[in-house]
């Protein structure tokens, strides 16, 4: 017995089993488990009555589709806020671009629901009302970091011959930048859509605690479904959203794999 | 004058930024009960979360936080290794497979993967507590071990393990002289990844983690937000671990900037 367990850890791609079943117990198994709670009963028998009852259920539907509208906003607003501030720091010297990278990354250290807390402090403070103006100062607030990052990395490894060789053939600066810099950072802005618009779908302590629960997004649905013990419903709903994700996922196919690279911040 | 521009946008996008954290920051050296609220300066916050049996319940949630926190990155950190050397040695086919699995939890939406754990300790009829957590845990982070690990061992040269084994050293010898040396850095900074994912779980957490009254900081701070206010001692926790984790960077960043200058030289 023990010969046999050294013969076989001797052969090292061996090694990768205990992680491989272990995947298929905590990963695959839970999302096959989604698919049959979805199309089924509580009886345990096959049913499509969760998908019809969210197709004619105006609320949970309009939930969806204002939840994508504020990823789709959020995410717009973290490209236009970031873009630049990524290209800044891209530029600066070594030194000063880590510290500043580091202050970007670095609120992260504190927990979210903290600083969403202090948000609302700091709306109070200010006396703005919160409503959605507050829900997209949090938003962008929360994930930024996640847009920069990604696109300061792309960036920063530009070949900078390649701006020069486009001075010298007479490029004006903005000819650089739309036709150099900007195309080869398109893959740091693709990890950064969806290192944003994803999470944002799916949040729902954020629009709670900033909203005073007027606003509910996709994820509040989804967990008060569970929470209320209807997990048929809810899972039919979390299959939803997966294929939304599925769909976002293979329509960005490249910026998704750097996306996964990248997710470490560190 | 562009660079005054460029360096300004950068500084009102860190103040908007920071404008929260300055907040809780400011706020922690008074004792008002409600955030916003000044009544004048005081360390009595400080003070009171380093007696013990303040806030009982909240020091309990510090500690599950870190005990969840570190067993679930070790464990992760373990597993995550081992999965990156066998990885690295199966056929091209089986390779791309497993990497694509391994990239499902990180691409999960949290929520998504809260649900489905959720069902599975469910079915089986687990009773939710430290357990399932950690296993939850060690399911989201191990991915990024993974990730983190991967790339150490491409770059490795493969000879040297071979000549390990042809110099006479058993399989296990050489893992431990020659393999693991070079994957180091990749597995400390993949512990310290999960380390911080874990801590900063909030959704999978809430899903896995039962109602026995098992807390960790966030579903505690969760509570407490939905009872309608913040305890007051999470204010100088915040400021204490904020500023602890800068000084780190900072050391980190000063260290890593002379290595590079002693390089250069």
């Amino acid at each position: 017995m023990a010969k046999s367990l050294f013969s076989f850890l001797e052969r090292r791609k061996n090694w990768s089993v205990p992680y491989i079943l272990f995947l298929v117990f905590f990963v695959v198994f839970p999302l096959i488990l989604i698919v049959v709670f979805a199309f089924s009963n509580e009886d345990g028998s096959f049913t499509l009555a969760h998908f019809r009852k969210f197709f004619h259920h105006p609320e949970a539907l309009h939930t969806l589709i204002y939840s994508i509208g504020v990823a789709l906003i959020t995410t717009l607003l973290c490209l236009f806020l970031g873009y630049p501030a990524a290209f800044f720091i891209s530029r600066m010297v070594s030194s000063r671009s880590r510290i500043l990278i580091l202050l970007f990354i670095l609120p992260m250290w504190i927990n979210f629901l903290i600083r969403t807390l202090a948000t609302v402090a700091l709306f109070d403070f200010l006396r703005i009302p919160l409503g959605e103006g507050s829900l997209y100062f949090g938003m962008v607030y929360n994930f930024l970091p996640f847009m920069i990052y990604p696109i300061y990395n792309t960036l920063q490894k530009t070949d900078f011959n390649l701006v020069e060789a486009a001075q010298d053939l007479g490029a004006t600066p903005r000819q650089v930048f739309l036709k150099v810099v900007f195309p080869l950072s398109v893959p740091g802005i693709l990890s950064g859509i969806m290192m944003v618009f994803m999470p944002v779908i799916s949040t729902f302590a954020i629009a709670e605690l900033l909203t005073l629960n007027n606003i509910k997004l996709f994820g509040t649905t989804l967990q008060e479904n569970i929470y209320n013990g209807m997990w048929n419903y809810g899972a039919a709903l979390s299959l939803i959203m997966l294929a939304l994700i599925a769909l976002t996922s293979l329509m960005n196919g490249k910026g998704n794999a750097k996306a996964a690279e990248e997710g470490g911040l560190l | 004058m562009k660079k005054i521009l460029s360096a300004s946008y950068i500084a009102v996008l860190l103040l908007l930024l920071y404008a929260p954290i300055l907040i809780i920051v400011v706020f922690s050296f008074t004792e008002a009960k409600v955030l916003g609220n000044w009544t004048g300066f005081s360390l009595k916050l400080y003070a009171s979360i380093f007696q013990n049996g303040v806030h009982h319940s909240l020091s309990n949630a510090l500690w599950n936080t870190l005990i969840i926190g570190v067993i679930a990155a070790f464990s992760s950190m373990i597993l995550g290794t081992l999965a990156a050397i066998g990885i690295f040695n199966l056929r091209p086919r089986a390779r791309k497979a497993v990497q694509f699995v391994n990239s499902i939890p990180i691409l999960n939406p949290d929520i998504i993967t809260a649900i489905s754990l959720f069902l599975l300790f469910v079915i089986l009829g687990i009773s939710q507590g430290y357990t399932t957590v950690i296993l939850a845990h060690i399911s989201f982070c191990t991915p990024y071990v993974v990730l983190s690990v991967y790339p150490r061992l491409q770059r490795m040269n493969e000879n040297l393990y071979e000549a390990a084994l042809d110099l006479g050293a058993t399989p296990f010898y050489a893992l431990r002289k020659v393999v693991l040396p070079e994957l180091k850095p990749g597995m400390i900074s993949g512990f310290i990844l999960a380390f911080t994912l874990s801590v900063d779980d909030f959704v999978v957490t809430l899903f896995t983690i039962g109602n026995e009254g098992l807390e960790t900081l966030s579903t505690y701070i969760y509570a407490d937000a939905r009872r309608g206010g913040l305890t007051p001692e999470l204010r100088p926790l915040s400021t204490i671990i904020f500023v602890t984790v800068l000084v780190l960077l900072l050391i980190i960043n000063r260290r890593a900037a002379h290595k590079r200058i002693r390089n250069e030289n």
